[in-house]
């Protein structure tokens, strides 16, 4: 049990539950804007796969994190512009379409890397490169909060600064304002000339370039190399922590958090004895419990309104 | 015409679909016209490929039969993978604790993993028929429960700490399905599936309760309207759809393996939303759509081996397959007009 | 009373005087001429219709629903572009692609069904879609100070930081005429504002639509609502069946008049009707109140009576009640209904559908597209949907498919229906046949009590003919049937005793309905007459009292 406490409350724990947070975290983001929009992207955990291979293959080739980096994103972009395309214009049903991308990507992955690099399993034979961690100054040095805070991936402090971008882009900005009444109420945005088709194209290239750089950060922060299905999962964390969070900024953050806390918690929970796999299954029970609380409050309320 | 419009329109997204996997084959193959053969002719080369494309299709028409159930009811649920699996769980333990008699063992591990997954099913839908909660989001989560819950029981009360790889004891033998026929792997419980699909096709349009189903999925609000209890109705499309995915996991892993070897969701879920949308939701035509997607898979298979293309090529037609069907836009100009030629004839 | 035809209307040069002179007569501001709207299924909205606004006056348009106003003023603003017709406005020839077309010409409408996005604040509802900025982001403050400046000079008094979802209707409606305002507005079109506001807010709203005029801006009140009207409007055009029924000042004209312009018959329809020959009561309706989510009384103590082989109809004014008492009947409202309602002695107010249907009541809904039909089933589907359960069509728990395709063959053939077999989806049929079908398997299953609402609506002539045939012969085999109908023509031909609802209260009721004169019937609608004391006696048209 002792054990149990001191890995829980060490600097090292703190430390891994962001670290761990990170994917989650900006998957869960862009799922956040594309639900806001009015529209269920779970294409989520595809997006994520295509964007970490996308990172690897092209930091590979040129060399360059960062502009692997600009690679994933673009991948990520792009394959959200082709849902986009596919809903909004062709109208596929949006479910099917995330089914599909889905598919692509957790059999397409592995075909683009066997083309590549002759191996179907990891990435070993790219010399791909990492994005950098950031030692920060003077924070470092404080006690305790340096340790946490401090030495993380770039892509981790990217996702917190998100937090507070996509905060302020949906609570302050034209755009968030229009993504925002499109999700609402639809009618009400056309009746004052807001293409709704439009602002649901952005929001969907929006959740494509989260997603992306969370894929981005398996492959070059979390690990260092593209393996098959290597985000196992964290495309519906997000979604899961998405609806947990209750739509809003903070609520998703506060629910990835918790998500990456369970996570990381596994390993040390495992002193007590207690299975890693029930563990992982604790994100989805919380969010199973939310979302029938939320259900039940809302019928209630419908029927009180009944019969207008 | 109009009446084959859905037939010619999937015909024509699966055309399209493969016609891309050719030019990809053709960019990337040393021998692209061979391969493309092996892709097509591989899966009935021989009698040994061919049962491999019907024992493939097992699980399919399994899933592909639940989800019906379930799109035809107007619901968006994926939890076939989730209840597919953790009933392949439940299977395995009657199989491997168990002792009976040849006869009832099967009968007993596959009644148990339906039940299971009958019960699992009706969660989401009480929470959908009697407080509407969104249906889509709690089955995505009960499959990520039902896969960590199954992953615990393989890793703590199944295992065989001899095997060389994550795998459980060995089933009895008493326990297995039997082979149907000799020099392939087809087992009994494609004569389950068949009668299962039939079963569900009369049901579905010749029974009360496919009544019912069916007019709650098309329009809920007639449906009330004609008196119809459409909760009641919500909650029994749940259990059946759950005792049929649940029977598909139990009776693969009797009919397909000697021990429990899935240590992550093996997908037939989500192929079962592919199957389901391929057979336009109508029971029948899953058998039809899980030979045709067990055959690409298999030619795939093949292929992979035969060549230098590797299987993987498959999901790439899947995924293009399910954007060109579901899309109501996609050949809607030839459709109204057809449309048009139709009143005109009726006057 | 002196009809003032479009042309004649004092022509813009008599009304203005030079360029420095006083504006005695203003001067037409916008003109829609000849203004013809044929939708795609072949109903003609709009035929031939000349509308126009002076600049600066309210301007009533009334008329029946389906006469057309909607369909106008969609035209107008956008919405619906005309099959033929020329809009000018100050002179120049408009084009309306969409309501944004229209709202940069300054053009701004107030639809009945508010088009706010419920979580945001007045401000942020206001300036969606033209958001002041600052930096990246919206200028909040100058948001705010932009709808108080606009709320202080139009006396609209909202507090722009409160959030939509927590205002009264009232003022939601506030909001939505500054957010048009706002965009520049000079022509205002109000669809049914008063519809949803209590008598408080609408003596308020009144008041600021006077300080909009005296501001400049022209105002459309869409209303059936006649003393508001007069109390308020300059001007009024009236519709009637897609026309327009003319165009009065409103001093020149009287309510009764108005009334009668409005409410009247086309084409006369007669049928043979067998003498009445009736039974026992089979349905008795005793003090059903209602009060709706707006605190309003929907339905206020309704007493009504039906015999075995009787049509009662009801006539009135769409949303005075008529579908709130369909729904009380029919197990929509639940518990809230207050008062009785009994089929042969047995309750029938908080039943459900089916234990309603089970007492031997059948019912041909309005909306026959999401309550009448499943679309994509087939027509012997629909057929049995509501007799599936009985013993006559399954044996336990299969259906008896060979009876059930005859059955559907037999009512194809008996209502005339069109189609390719009992096999073909319903949705692929037209809007009549698709009635036809509804019609018939209500009628089929020998009902006691039959609710018809509006049942010929939107539906041709043939169609329409054929359901009244059927409701005729139906009566004539002692059902007992309720008819609520918009549709005069159907409703005082087909009806053996006739009420007429207005604001949830049945204010007349008719012995002899073929004998009633149409506008007489406008009157008691429009709620310009009211018949006193025990009217649920049938027929005591003598000591009616004009308001």
């Amino acid at each position: 049990m002792d054990s149990f406490w001191s890995v829980l409350f060490s600097t090292d724990f703190a430390f891994s539950v962001l670290r761990v947070t990170t994917p989650i975290l900006l998957a869960a983001l862009g799922a956040l804007i594309s639900n806001k929009a009015g529209i269920v992207n779970i294409g989520m955990e595809g997006t994520m796969l295509v964007g970490a291979l996308t990172g690897v293959i092209v930091s590979a080739y040129t060399g360059s994190a960062w502009i692997g980096l600009l690679g994933a994103v673009m991948s990520g972009i792009t394959l959200s512009a082709i849902l986009a395309y596919f809903t909004l214009k062709i109208k596929t049903h949006i479910i099917l379409g995330g089914i599909a991308i889905n598919m692509f990507a957790s059999g397409g992955t592995v075909f683009i890397l066997y083309l590549v690099s002759g191996d179907k399993g990891t990435s070993t034979s790219l010399q791909s490169k990492v994005l950098p961690n950031l030692h920060i100054p003077l924070l470092q040095d404080i006690p305790l909060i340096g340790p946490i805070l401090s030495g993380h991936n770039v892509l981790t402090y990217v996702s917190l600064l998100a937090v507070a971008g996509v905060y302020y882009m949906l609570k302050r900005t034209p755009l968030g304002l229009q993504i925002r009444s499109v999700g609402e109420n639809p009618q009400a945005a056309q009746s004052v000339g807001i293409s709704v088709a439009k602002i649901q194209f952005i929001a969907l290239l929006l959740s494509g370039f989260f997603a992306s750089l969370g894929g981005a950060f398996m492959s070059m922060g979390y690990l260092s190399l593209f393996s098959r299905d290597m985000t196992a999962g964290r495309g519906w964390i997000a979604i899961a922590a998405e609806a947990l969070g209750g739509g809003s900024t903070i609520g998703t953050f506060v629910a990835s958090l918790i998500f990456g806390a369970t996570n990381a918690m596994a390993n040390a929970l495992q002193i007590l004895n207690i299975p890693s796999e029930l563990i992982s299954t604790f994100p989805y029970v919380a969010t199973v419990v939310g979302l029938l609380v939320y259900a039940m409050i809302e019928s209630k309320r419908k029927k009180r309104k009944k019969g207008i | 015409m109009l009446k084959y419009f859905d037939a010619i329109r999937t015909l024509i997204s699966v055309a399209i679909a493969l016609v891309i996997a050719f030019l990809i084959i053709a960019m990337i193959s040393e021998q692209p016209l061979e391969t493309i053969s092996i892709f097509l002719l591989g899966p009935i080369s021989t009698t040994a490929q061919i049962g491999n494309v019907v024992e493939m299709s097992i699980p399919l028409m399994f899933t592909g039969l639940s989800v019906v159930l379930l799109f035809r009811s107007g619901l968006f649920n994926l939890g076939a993978e989730g209840l597919f699996y953790i009933s392949g769980v439940i299977a395995a333990i009657i199989a491997i604790y168990a002792s009976m008699n040849s006869f009832i063992h099967p009968v007993v591990a596959i009644l148990g993993g339906s039940t299971v997954g009958a019960l699992l099913s009706a969660i989401p839908g009480i929470m959908k028929a009697k407080w509407n909660a969104e249906v889509l989001v709690t089955s995505l989560m009960f499959n990520s429960i039902l896969s960590g819950i199954g992953l615990y029981i393989l890793n703590y009360h199944l295992r065989d700490a001899a095997a060389f790889a994550n795998v459980s004891y060995k089933f009895q033998e008493t326990a297995r399905l039997a082979n149907l026929i000799p020099g392939t792997r087809i087992h009994t419980g494609l004569i389950l599936v068949l009668c299962c699909i039939v079963a569900t096709h009369y049901f579905m349009y010749h029974t009360r309760w496919g009544y019912e189903l069916r007019m709650t999925g098309s329009n809920r609000a007639f449906a009330e309207f004609s008196g119809i209890k459409t909760a009641r109705v919500i909650i029994t499309v749940h259990l059946i759809a759950g005792f049929l995915a649940g029977m598909g996991g139990a009776v693969e892993v009797l009919g397909m393996y000697s021990r429990f070897q899935w240590s992550s969701l093996p997908g037939y879920g989500l192929d079962g939303a592919l199957v389901a949308l391929l057979a336009k939701n109508n029971p029948l035509s899953v058998v039809g759509a899980a030979l045709f997607l067990a055959y690409i898979r298999i030619g795939a298979d093949q292929m992979s081996i035969m060549s230098d293309v590797p299987a993987e090529l498959i999901s790439i037609i899947q995924a293009i397959i399910i954007l060109l069907i579901s899309a109501e836009q996609f050949l809607k100009m030839w459709k109204n007009r057809q449309l048009l030629k139709e009143a005109e004839k009726l006057g | 009373m002196r009809r003032i035809p479009f042309n004649s209307i004092r022509p813009p040069s008599l009304g203005w005087r030079g360029a420095k002179g006083r504006t005695v007569m203003r001067q037409n501001v916008l003109e829609m001429r000849n203004i013809t709207k044929v939708y795609q299924n072949g109903v003609t909205a709009n035929r031939n219709v000349d509308f126009s606004l002076r600049e600066g006056e309210i301007h009533a348009l009334a008329g029946e629903n389906g006469a057309g106003k909607s369909t106008l003023m969609k035209i107008l603003f956008g919405m619906e572009a005309p099959s033929d017709g020329e809009i000018r406005l100050r002179g120049e020839g408009m084009r309306f692609q969409t309501p944004q077309d229209a709202i940069e010409k300054g053009i701004g409408m107030v639809h009945q069904h508010f088009m706010l996005v419920p979580s945001f604040t007045v401000a942020e509802n206001m300036v969606l879609g033209m958001e002041p900025k600052r930096g990246l982001g919206i200028h909040y403050e100058e948001a705010v100070r932009m709808t108080q400046e606009l709320s202080d000079k139009y006396q609209l008094t909202v507090d722009p930081r409160a959030k939509v979802e927590s205002l009264s209707v009232g003022m939601k409606q506030k909001v939505e005429i500054l957010k048009a305002l706002l965009r520049g507005a000079k022509i205002l079109i109000l669809d049914e504002p008063t519809a949803v506001l209590t008598p408080q807010e609408t003596e308020e709203l009144f008041k600021q639509l006077l300080v909009l005029k005296q501001e400049g801006h022209t105002i459309v009140f869409i209303s059936h609502k006649l003393k508001e009207v007069k109390a308020i409007c300059d001007r009024i055009t009236i519709m009637r069946s897609g026309t327009s029924a003319g165009v009065f000042d409103m001093a020149d004209v009287t309510e009764q008049e108005i009334s009668r312009l409005m409410v009247g018959r086309d084409v006369v329809l007669k049928y043979d009707k067998a003498e009445s020959f009736y039974g026992p009561p089979v349905l008795d309706v005793q003090g059903l109140t209602y009060v709706n989510a707006l605190d309003k009384k929907a339905l206020n103590d309704i007493r009504l009576s039906i015999r075995t082989g009787e049509i009662v109809g009801i006539a009135g004014v769409e949303g005075n009640g008529q579908a709130e008492l369909v729904k009380a009947l029919t197990g929509g409202l639940g518990g809230r209904v207050k008062g009785s309602a009994k089929v042969n002695g047995s309750e029938l107010i908080s039943l459900d559908m089916r234990s309603i249907r089970e007492l031997g009541i059948s019912y041909v809904p309005e909306d026959r597209m999401s309550q009448g039909a499943a679309k994509e089933e087939s027509i012997s589907d629909n057929i049995i949907s509501t007799r599936y359960r009985s013993r006559d069509w399954n044996k336990g728990l299969f259906l008896k498919g060979k009876s059930i395709v005859r059955l559907a063959e037999k009512l194809i053939e008996e209502f005339k229906v069109r189609c390719s077999g009992p096999a073909q989806p319903i949705g692929m049929l037209s809007g009549g046949n698709m009635q036809k079908v509804i019609v018939a398997r209500e009628c089929s299953t020998d009902p006691i009590l039959l609710i018809a609402e509006q049942p010929t609506r939107g539906v041709d002539i043939g169609a329409a003919q054929l359901v009244h045939k059927k409701l005729l012969e139906m009566r004539d085999q002692n059902c007992a049937i309720l008819l609520i109908s918009a549709d005069l023509n159907e409703i005082m031909e087909l009806s053996d005793t006739l009420y007429v609802m207005y604001g949830g209260e049945l204010v007349a009721a008719f012995d002899k309905p073929s004998e009633v004169t149409e506008e007489e019937l406008g009157l008691y609608m429009l709620g310009l007459k009211k018949q006193q004391g025990e009217h649920t006696g049938r027929g005591v048209t003598s000591d009616a009292q004009v308001l």
